[in-house]
Protein backbone atom coordinates (compact mmCIF):
# COMPACT_ATOMS: atom_id res chain seq x y z
CA UNK A 1 0.00 0.00 0.00
CA UNK A 2 1.52 3.52 -1.35
CA UNK A 3 -0.10 6.19 0.82
CA UNK A 4 1.07 9.19 2.58
CA UNK A 5 -0.11 9.44 6.29
CA UNK A 6 -0.60 12.68 8.17
CA UNK A 7 -2.30 12.53 10.98
CA UNK A 8 -1.37 16.31 11.58
CA UNK A 9 -3.82 17.35 8.50
CA UNK A 10 -6.47 18.07 10.75
CA UNK A 11 -4.75 21.16 12.12
CA UNK A 12 -3.08 22.33 8.70
CA UNK A 13 -4.98 25.43 6.88
CA UNK A 14 -7.31 24.69 4.26
CA UNK A 15 -6.01 25.79 0.70
CA UNK A 16 -6.32 29.02 -0.36
CA UNK A 17 -8.21 30.06 3.38
CA UNK A 18 -7.28 30.43 6.81
CA UNK A 19 -9.69 27.79 8.20
CA UNK A 20 -8.07 24.65 9.43
CA UNK A 21 -9.49 21.33 8.52
CA UNK A 22 -10.81 20.76 11.93
CA UNK A 23 -13.24 24.24 11.32
CA UNK A 24 -14.76 21.92 8.05
CA UNK A 25 -15.47 18.83 10.30
CA UNK A 26 -16.69 21.31 13.15
CA UNK A 27 -18.85 22.77 10.61
CA UNK A 28 -19.83 19.65 9.11
CA UNK A 29 -21.18 18.06 12.33
CA UNK A 30 -22.90 21.09 13.23
CA UNK A 31 -24.87 20.11 10.74
CA UNK A 32 -25.35 16.85 10.66
CA UNK A 33 -26.67 17.39 13.85
CA UNK A 34 -29.04 20.45 13.05
CA UNK A 35 -30.50 18.80 9.90
CA UNK A 36 -31.19 15.29 12.12
CA UNK A 37 -32.76 17.23 15.29
CA UNK A 38 -34.96 19.37 13.24
CA UNK A 39 -35.70 16.56 10.93
CA UNK A 40 -36.65 14.39 13.99
CA UNK A 41 -38.90 16.66 15.18
CA UNK A 42 -41.01 16.76 12.24
CA UNK A 43 -40.65 13.02 11.63
CA UNK A 44 -42.26 12.94 15.51
CA UNK A 45 -45.21 14.77 15.22
CA UNK A 46 -46.08 14.08 11.91
CA UNK A 47 -45.45 10.26 12.26
CA UNK A 48 -47.47 9.94 15.50
CA UNK A 49 -50.28 12.29 13.33
CA UNK A 50 -50.14 9.47 10.62
CA UNK A 51 -49.77 6.52 12.74
CA UNK A 52 -53.05 7.57 15.02
CA UNK A 53 -54.84 8.49 11.76
CA UNK A 54 -54.00 4.52 10.40
CA UNK A 55 -55.66 3.42 12.99
CA UNK A 56 -58.70 5.83 13.20
CA UNK A 57 -62.87 4.36 12.43
CA UNK A 58 -63.19 6.07 8.51
CA UNK A 59 -61.49 4.35 5.97
CA UNK A 60 -61.23 7.42 3.76
CA UNK A 61 -58.83 8.45 6.56
CA UNK A 62 -57.02 5.07 6.63
CA UNK A 63 -56.79 5.40 2.68
CA UNK A 64 -54.88 8.67 2.92
CA UNK A 65 -52.83 7.73 5.97
CA UNK A 66 -51.84 4.69 4.09
CA UNK A 67 -51.17 6.54 0.73
CA UNK A 68 -49.12 9.54 2.62
CA UNK A 69 -46.74 6.41 4.31
CA UNK A 70 -46.48 4.58 1.01
CA UNK A 71 -45.40 7.52 -0.89
CA UNK A 72 -42.68 8.32 1.51
CA UNK A 73 -41.55 4.85 1.81
CA UNK A 74 -41.50 4.03 -1.73
CA UNK A 75 -39.15 6.53 -2.96
CA UNK A 76 -34.99 6.48 -2.43
CA UNK A 77 -34.51 9.13 -0.18
CA UNK A 78 -31.86 10.93 -2.46
CA UNK A 79 -35.05 10.83 -4.93
CA UNK A 80 -36.88 12.64 -2.82
CA UNK A 81 -34.18 15.23 -1.68
CA UNK A 82 -34.04 16.36 -5.43
CA UNK A 83 -38.06 16.33 -5.87
CA UNK A 84 -37.90 18.98 -2.17
CA UNK A 85 -35.14 20.89 -4.09
CA UNK A 86 -35.73 21.09 -7.64
CA UNK A 87 -39.52 19.84 -8.24
CA UNK A 88 -41.43 21.25 -5.25
CA UNK A 89 -40.46 25.06 -6.13
CA UNK A 90 -41.75 24.85 -9.78
CA UNK A 91 -45.15 22.95 -8.28
CA UNK A 92 -45.78 25.84 -6.16
CA UNK A 93 -47.91 29.20 -7.18
CA UNK A 94 -45.36 31.51 -9.31
CA UNK A 95 -44.23 33.89 -6.41
CA UNK A 96 -43.90 31.31 -3.57
CA UNK A 97 -41.63 29.03 -6.10
CA UNK A 98 -39.78 32.50 -6.74
CA UNK A 99 -39.41 33.40 -3.33
CA UNK A 100 -38.08 29.31 -2.61
CA UNK A 101 -35.82 29.66 -5.05
CA UNK A 102 -33.76 33.19 -4.17
CA UNK A 103 -34.93 34.47 -1.12
CA UNK A 104 -35.75 31.24 1.59
CA UNK A 105 -33.25 31.58 4.05
CA UNK A 106 -30.85 28.72 4.81
CA UNK A 107 -32.57 26.81 1.73
CA UNK A 108 -30.87 23.93 1.30
CA UNK A 109 -30.44 23.02 4.90
CA UNK A 110 -35.02 24.10 5.10
CA UNK A 111 -35.63 21.69 2.43
CA UNK A 112 -33.02 18.74 3.29
CA UNK A 113 -34.95 19.15 6.97
CA UNK A 114 -38.00 18.84 5.55
CA UNK A 115 -37.77 16.02 2.71
CA UNK A 116 -35.72 14.04 6.14
CA UNK A 117 -38.31 14.82 8.23
CA UNK A 118 -41.20 13.89 6.02
CA UNK A 119 -39.11 10.52 5.00
CA UNK A 120 -39.15 9.67 8.58
CA UNK A 121 -42.23 10.25 9.07
CA UNK A 122 -43.54 7.52 7.35
CA UNK A 123 -41.27 4.75 9.58
CA UNK A 124 -42.37 6.82 12.38
CA UNK A 125 -46.18 6.19 11.80
CA UNK A 126 -45.53 2.51 11.07
CA UNK A 127 -44.22 1.88 14.39
CA UNK A 128 -47.13 3.83 16.34
CA UNK A 129 -49.67 2.12 14.50
CA UNK A 130 -48.01 -1.60 15.38
CA UNK A 131 -48.03 0.74 19.22
CA UNK A 132 -51.50 1.09 18.80
CA UNK A 133 -52.28 -1.82 17.51
CA UNK A 134 -50.76 -4.12 19.66
CA UNK A 135 -53.29 -2.91 22.68
CA UNK A 136 -56.09 -5.20 23.28
CA UNK A 137 -59.25 -3.66 21.59
CA UNK A 138 -61.23 -4.09 25.21
CA UNK A 139 -59.18 -0.58 26.18
CA UNK A 140 -60.34 1.45 23.43
CA UNK A 141 -63.81 0.43 24.37
CA UNK A 142 -63.12 0.90 27.83
CA UNK A 143 -62.31 4.51 27.02
CA UNK A 144 -65.54 4.58 24.65
CA UNK A 145 -67.84 3.09 27.34
CA UNK A 146 -66.45 5.55 30.14
CA UNK A 147 -67.87 8.30 28.11
CA UNK A 148 -64.77 9.27 26.21
CA UNK A 149 -64.79 10.96 23.07
CA UNK A 150 -62.56 9.18 20.56
CA UNK A 151 -59.67 11.66 20.88
CA UNK A 152 -60.12 11.33 24.54
CA UNK A 153 -59.46 7.83 24.31
CA UNK A 154 -55.84 8.30 22.31
CA UNK A 155 -54.95 11.25 24.44
CA UNK A 156 -55.81 9.06 27.38
CA UNK A 157 -55.74 5.79 26.98
CA UNK A 158 -54.04 4.25 23.99
CA UNK A 159 -51.47 6.58 23.27
CA UNK A 160 -49.27 6.58 26.77
CA UNK A 161 -48.98 2.94 26.39
CA UNK A 162 -48.91 2.68 22.75
CA UNK A 163 -46.08 5.64 22.84
CA UNK A 164 -43.96 4.07 25.52
CA UNK A 165 -44.30 0.37 23.83
CA UNK A 166 -42.60 1.46 20.60
CA UNK A 167 -39.31 3.40 22.71
CA UNK A 168 -37.39 0.61 21.12
CA UNK A 169 -38.28 0.46 17.29
CA UNK A 170 -37.96 4.20 17.50
CA UNK A 171 -34.50 4.37 18.83
CA UNK A 172 -33.70 2.63 15.65
CA UNK A 173 -35.13 5.11 13.83
CA UNK A 174 -33.24 8.06 15.99
CA UNK A 175 -30.20 6.54 14.73
CA UNK A 176 -31.19 6.17 11.35
CA UNK A 177 -32.38 9.97 10.97
CA UNK A 178 -28.56 10.60 11.34
CA UNK A 179 -27.42 8.29 9.22
CA UNK A 180 -29.70 9.28 6.92
CA UNK A 181 -28.69 12.92 7.04
CA UNK A 182 -25.68 11.61 4.99
CA UNK A 183 -28.23 12.29 1.84
CA UNK A 184 -28.32 15.85 2.56
CA UNK A 185 -24.81 16.27 0.80
CA UNK A 186 -26.30 15.94 -2.31
CA UNK A 187 -28.65 19.03 -2.17
CA UNK A 188 -25.46 21.18 -1.25
CA UNK A 189 -25.86 20.98 2.95
CA UNK A 190 -22.27 21.64 4.61
CA UNK A 191 -22.56 18.56 6.59
CA UNK A 192 -20.55 15.90 7.56
CA UNK A 193 -20.24 13.82 4.14
CA UNK A 194 -20.30 16.95 2.29
CA UNK A 195 -16.82 18.10 3.97
CA UNK A 196 -15.87 14.67 3.68
CA UNK A 197 -15.88 14.93 -0.17
CA UNK A 198 -14.38 18.12 -0.08
CA UNK A 199 -11.68 17.74 2.52
CA UNK A 200 -10.53 14.55 0.46
CA UNK A 201 -10.30 16.67 -2.87
CA UNK A 202 -8.32 19.55 -0.80
CA UNK A 203 -6.16 17.73 1.46
CA UNK A 204 -5.95 14.58 -0.31
CA UNK A 205 -5.73 12.70 2.61
CA UNK A 206 -8.82 10.53 2.44
CA UNK A 207 -8.56 8.06 4.84
CA UNK A 208 -7.12 10.53 7.57
CA UNK A 209 -10.52 12.41 6.43
CA UNK A 210 -13.31 9.46 6.34
CA UNK A 211 -11.64 8.07 9.52
CA UNK A 212 -12.78 11.41 11.89
CA UNK A 213 -15.77 11.82 9.84
CA UNK A 214 -16.74 8.36 10.36
CA UNK A 215 -15.85 8.81 14.00
CA UNK A 216 -18.04 11.88 14.07
CA UNK A 217 -20.89 9.74 12.92
CA UNK A 218 -20.58 6.80 15.09
CA UNK A 219 -20.70 9.94 17.92
CA UNK A 220 -24.12 10.68 16.91
CA UNK A 221 -25.19 7.20 16.79
CA UNK A 222 -23.95 6.25 20.05
CA UNK A 223 -25.32 9.55 21.60
CA UNK A 224 -28.95 8.67 20.01
CA UNK A 225 -28.80 5.33 21.60
CA UNK A 226 -27.98 6.37 25.33
CA UNK A 227 -30.47 9.52 25.05
CA UNK A 228 -33.18 6.99 23.71
CA UNK A 229 -32.00 4.18 26.36
CA UNK A 230 -32.66 6.81 29.48
CA UNK A 231 -35.53 7.67 27.83
CA UNK A 232 -36.89 4.18 27.75
CA UNK A 233 -35.65 3.45 31.22
CA UNK A 234 -37.78 6.29 32.65
CA UNK A 235 -40.75 5.35 30.38
CA UNK A 236 -40.88 2.22 31.17
CA UNK A 237 -44.61 0.49 31.48
CA UNK A 238 -44.73 -1.31 35.14
CA UNK A 239 -45.85 -4.31 34.93
CA UNK A 240 -44.76 -5.21 31.66
CA UNK A 241 -41.70 -8.18 30.91
CA UNK A 242 -39.49 -5.45 30.57
CA UNK A 243 -40.37 -4.11 33.46
CA UNK A 244 -39.64 -6.17 36.01
CA UNK A 245 -36.05 -6.41 36.53
CA UNK B 1 -49.28 23.83 -13.39
CA UNK B 2 -47.90 21.53 -15.68
CA UNK B 3 -48.32 23.38 -18.85
CA UNK B 4 -45.05 24.18 -18.70
CA UNK B 5 -43.68 20.64 -18.49
CA UNK B 6 -42.16 19.10 -21.41
CA UNK B 7 -42.72 15.31 -20.72
CA UNK B 8 -41.51 14.64 -24.63
CA UNK B 9 -37.90 14.58 -23.07
CA UNK B 10 -38.88 11.52 -21.32
CA UNK B 11 -39.76 9.12 -24.32
CA UNK B 12 -36.59 10.71 -25.97
CA UNK B 13 -34.43 9.48 -23.31
CA UNK B 14 -35.91 6.24 -22.18
CA UNK B 15 -33.19 4.39 -23.84
CA UNK B 16 -30.78 5.62 -21.78
CA UNK B 17 -32.31 5.87 -18.45
CA UNK B 18 -33.16 1.83 -19.72
CA UNK B 19 -29.38 1.46 -19.45
CA UNK B 20 -28.99 3.11 -15.69
CA UNK B 21 -31.88 1.16 -14.74
CA UNK B 22 -30.26 -2.01 -16.00
CA UNK B 23 -26.89 -1.31 -13.69
CA UNK B 24 -29.48 -0.37 -10.83
CA UNK B 25 -30.78 -3.97 -11.37
CA UNK B 26 -27.53 -5.47 -11.49
CA UNK B 27 -26.74 -3.87 -8.45
CA UNK B 28 -29.51 -4.36 -6.70
CA UNK B 29 -29.17 -8.30 -7.95
CA UNK B 30 -25.16 -8.92 -7.32
CA UNK B 31 -25.55 -7.37 -3.74
CA UNK B 32 -28.66 -9.71 -3.10
CA UNK B 33 -27.54 -12.62 -4.04
CA UNK B 34 -23.74 -11.93 -2.79
CA UNK B 35 -24.78 -10.37 0.49
CA UNK B 36 -26.98 -13.09 1.37
CA UNK B 37 -24.36 -15.80 0.79
CA UNK B 38 -21.80 -13.92 2.68
CA UNK B 39 -24.26 -12.68 5.26
CA UNK B 40 -25.30 -16.69 5.55
CA UNK B 41 -21.88 -16.98 6.65
CA UNK B 42 -21.80 -13.78 9.01
CA UNK B 43 -24.72 -15.39 10.39
CA UNK B 44 -22.99 -18.96 11.59
CA UNK B 45 -19.84 -17.25 12.62
CA UNK B 46 -21.81 -14.97 14.81
CA UNK B 47 -23.76 -18.27 16.67
CA UNK B 48 -20.64 -20.37 16.10
CA UNK B 49 -18.86 -21.32 19.39
CA UNK B 50 -15.56 -20.06 18.45
CA UNK B 51 -14.99 -16.98 20.49
CA UNK B 52 -12.64 -14.76 18.00
CA UNK B 53 -14.90 -15.80 15.09
CA UNK B 54 -17.96 -14.67 16.60
CA UNK B 55 -16.51 -11.36 17.94
CA UNK B 56 -15.21 -10.70 14.11
CA UNK B 57 -18.01 -11.36 12.36
CA UNK B 58 -20.24 -8.79 15.01
CA UNK B 59 -17.62 -6.38 15.01
CA UNK B 60 -18.29 -6.51 11.03
CA UNK B 61 -21.85 -6.72 11.23
CA UNK B 62 -22.35 -3.62 14.12
CA UNK B 63 -19.62 -0.97 12.36
CA UNK B 64 -21.04 -1.61 8.64
CA UNK B 65 -24.84 -1.02 10.64
CA UNK B 66 -23.71 1.82 12.11
CA UNK B 67 -22.24 4.09 9.44
CA UNK B 68 -24.23 5.81 6.90
CA UNK B 69 -23.96 3.83 3.36
CA UNK B 70 -23.33 7.00 1.64
CA UNK B 71 -20.13 6.77 3.87
CA UNK B 72 -19.60 3.05 3.04
CA UNK B 73 -19.45 3.78 -0.58
CA UNK B 74 -17.23 6.60 -0.30
CA UNK B 75 -14.65 4.34 1.97
CA UNK B 76 -14.67 1.17 -0.46
CA UNK B 77 -14.19 3.79 -3.60
CA UNK B 78 -10.93 5.16 -1.40
CA UNK B 79 -9.43 2.18 -0.18
CA UNK B 80 -9.73 -0.61 -2.21
CA UNK B 81 -7.61 0.97 -5.12
CA UNK B 82 -5.01 1.68 -2.73
CA UNK B 83 -4.73 -2.19 -1.59
CA UNK B 84 -4.96 -3.53 -4.53
CA UNK B 85 -2.74 -0.82 -6.22
CA UNK B 86 -4.84 -0.03 -9.76
CA UNK B 87 -7.98 2.51 -10.56
CA UNK B 88 -11.11 0.94 -9.72
CA UNK B 89 -14.23 2.10 -12.27
CA UNK B 90 -17.18 3.86 -9.77
CA UNK B 91 -19.39 0.88 -11.06
CA UNK B 92 -17.28 -1.86 -9.90
CA UNK B 93 -16.63 -0.09 -7.03
CA UNK B 94 -20.82 0.03 -6.30
CA UNK B 95 -20.74 -3.51 -6.86
CA UNK B 96 -18.42 -4.63 -4.12
CA UNK B 97 -19.54 -2.34 -1.63
CA UNK B 98 -22.90 -3.18 -2.27
CA UNK B 99 -22.41 -6.94 -1.71
CA UNK B 100 -20.34 -5.81 1.90
CA UNK B 101 -22.72 -3.89 3.06
CA UNK B 102 -25.65 -5.60 2.65
CA UNK B 103 -23.93 -8.67 3.79
CA UNK B 104 -24.08 -7.11 7.26
CA UNK B 105 -28.07 -6.40 6.83
CA UNK B 106 -28.52 -9.96 5.74
CA UNK B 107 -26.51 -11.32 8.34
CA UNK B 108 -28.91 -10.51 10.83
CA UNK B 109 -31.86 -11.36 9.33
CA UNK B 110 -30.43 -14.93 9.09
CA UNK B 111 -29.31 -15.31 12.58
CA UNK B 112 -33.08 -14.21 13.45
CA UNK B 113 -33.73 -16.89 11.58
CA UNK B 114 -31.79 -19.98 13.10
CA UNK B 115 -32.29 -18.65 16.05
CA UNK B 116 -36.10 -19.27 15.69
CA UNK B 117 -35.55 -22.70 14.39
CA UNK B 118 -36.54 -25.11 17.85
CA UNK B 119 -33.59 -26.57 19.54
CA UNK B 120 -34.71 -30.10 18.83
CA UNK B 121 -34.21 -29.77 15.01
CA UNK B 122 -30.42 -29.42 15.43
CA UNK B 123 -30.23 -32.37 18.75
CA UNK B 124 -32.90 -34.72 15.57
CA UNK B 125 -29.98 -33.88 13.12
CA UNK B 126 -26.69 -35.06 15.70
CA UNK B 127 -29.04 -37.67 16.62
CA UNK B 128 -29.12 -39.04 12.71
CA UNK B 129 -25.21 -39.01 12.58
CA UNK B 130 -25.00 -35.42 10.28
CA UNK B 131 -22.12 -33.43 10.98
CA UNK B 132 -22.55 -29.71 11.93
CA UNK B 133 -22.04 -28.73 8.54
CA UNK B 134 -24.69 -31.24 7.23
CA UNK B 135 -27.17 -29.86 9.98
CA UNK B 136 -26.52 -26.42 9.16
CA UNK B 137 -27.42 -27.38 4.72
CA UNK B 138 -30.22 -29.89 5.39
CA UNK B 139 -31.70 -29.24 8.75
CA UNK B 140 -31.60 -25.71 9.90
CA UNK B 141 -30.48 -23.22 7.03
CA UNK B 142 -33.55 -24.31 4.57
CA UNK B 143 -36.13 -23.55 7.13
CA UNK B 144 -34.22 -20.27 8.57
CA UNK B 145 -34.41 -19.78 4.85
CA UNK B 146 -37.76 -20.06 4.16
CA UNK B 147 -39.00 -18.38 7.36
CA UNK B 148 -36.86 -15.29 6.60
CA UNK B 149 -38.18 -15.07 2.91
CA UNK B 150 -40.26 -11.76 3.20
CA UNK B 151 -37.91 -10.13 5.41
CA UNK B 152 -35.07 -10.62 2.79
CA UNK B 153 -37.46 -9.19 0.20
CA UNK B 154 -38.15 -6.38 2.04
CA UNK B 155 -34.79 -5.73 2.83
CA UNK B 156 -33.91 -6.28 -1.38
CA UNK B 157 -36.53 -3.36 -1.63
CA UNK B 158 -34.79 -1.29 0.62
CA UNK B 159 -31.52 -2.19 -1.13
CA UNK B 160 -33.24 -1.25 -4.37
CA UNK B 161 -33.77 2.07 -3.37
CA UNK B 162 -29.90 2.14 -1.66
CA UNK B 163 -28.20 1.49 -4.97
CA UNK B 164 -29.19 5.13 -5.71
CA UNK B 165 -26.56 6.40 -3.65
CA UNK B 166 -23.85 5.58 -6.04
CA UNK B 167 -24.19 9.03 -7.25
CA UNK B 168 -22.03 9.91 -4.79
CA UNK B 169 -18.91 8.32 -7.04
CA UNK B 170 -20.86 9.16 -9.89
CA UNK B 171 -21.60 5.77 -11.11
CA UNK B 172 -24.34 5.45 -14.27
CA UNK B 173 -27.07 3.97 -12.40
CA UNK B 174 -31.05 5.42 -13.43
CA UNK B 175 -30.89 8.30 -11.12
CA UNK B 176 -27.27 9.54 -12.44
CA UNK B 177 -28.95 8.32 -16.35
CA UNK B 178 -31.73 10.64 -15.56
CA UNK B 179 -29.92 13.41 -14.13
CA UNK B 180 -27.64 13.29 -17.06
CA UNK B 181 -30.38 12.96 -19.82
CA UNK B 182 -32.22 16.28 -17.38
CA UNK B 183 -29.19 18.01 -18.34
CA UNK B 184 -28.65 17.32 -21.78
CA UNK B 185 -32.46 18.20 -22.41
CA UNK B 186 -32.14 21.37 -19.77
CA UNK B 187 -35.53 19.40 -18.33
CA UNK B 188 -34.21 17.99 -14.75
CA UNK B 189 -37.48 18.45 -13.27
CA UNK B 190 -39.14 16.32 -15.76
CA UNK B 191 -36.51 13.67 -15.29
CA UNK B 192 -36.71 13.50 -11.63
CA UNK B 193 -40.54 12.90 -11.37
CA UNK B 194 -40.36 10.41 -13.52
CA UNK B 195 -37.06 8.41 -12.23
CA UNK B 196 -39.10 8.84 -8.68
CA UNK B 197 -42.30 7.11 -10.50
CA UNK B 198 -40.39 4.42 -11.86
CA UNK B 199 -38.73 3.37 -8.70
CA UNK B 200 -42.17 4.03 -6.47
CA UNK B 201 -43.89 1.69 -9.10
CA UNK B 202 -41.43 -1.05 -8.60
CA UNK B 203 -40.66 -1.00 -4.39
CA UNK B 204 -45.08 -0.53 -4.31
CA UNK B 205 -45.00 -3.56 -6.96
CA UNK B 206 -42.30 -5.66 -5.21
CA UNK B 207 -43.81 -4.95 -1.33
CA UNK B 208 -47.29 -6.18 -2.64
CA UNK B 209 -45.63 -9.18 -3.75
CA UNK B 210 -44.08 -10.03 -0.03
CA UNK B 211 -47.31 -8.96 1.47
CA UNK B 212 -48.89 -12.14 -0.15
CA UNK B 213 -45.77 -14.18 -0.12
CA UNK B 214 -46.12 -13.38 4.29
CA UNK B 215 -49.85 -14.65 3.67
CA UNK B 216 -49.02 -18.19 1.93
CA UNK B 217 -45.89 -18.44 4.48
CA UNK B 218 -47.76 -18.03 7.40
CA UNK B 219 -50.79 -20.43 6.41
CA UNK B 220 -48.54 -22.87 5.19
CA UNK B 221 -46.97 -23.00 8.86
Amino acid sequence: MNYHWNWGIYLEQIKGGDETYLDWLITGFGWTVAVSLSAWVIALTLGIAVGVLRTAPSKVVVAISTAWVELFRNIPLLVQMFLWFFVVPELLPREWGLWVKQDMPAKEFMTATICLGFFTSSRVAEQVRAGIQSITHGQRMAGLAMGFTLPQTYRYILLPTALRMVIPPLTSEFMNVFKNSSVAFAIGVMELTFQARQMQEDSEQGIETFLAVTVLYFVCAFTANRVMAVIEKRAQIPGNIAGQH
Amino acid sequence: MFSTFDFSVIVASLPFIWSGLQFTFKLTFVAMTGGIIIGTFLALARLSSIGPLAAAASWYVNIMRSIPLVMVILWFYLVIPLITGKPMGAETSALVTFTAFEAAFFCEIMRAGIQGIPKGQVAAGQAMGFTYSQVMRFVVLPQAFRNMLPVLLTQTIVLFQDTSLVYAIGAKDMLKAAEVAGKNYNRPVEMIIFVAIVYFSLSFALSYVVKRLQKRIAIKR
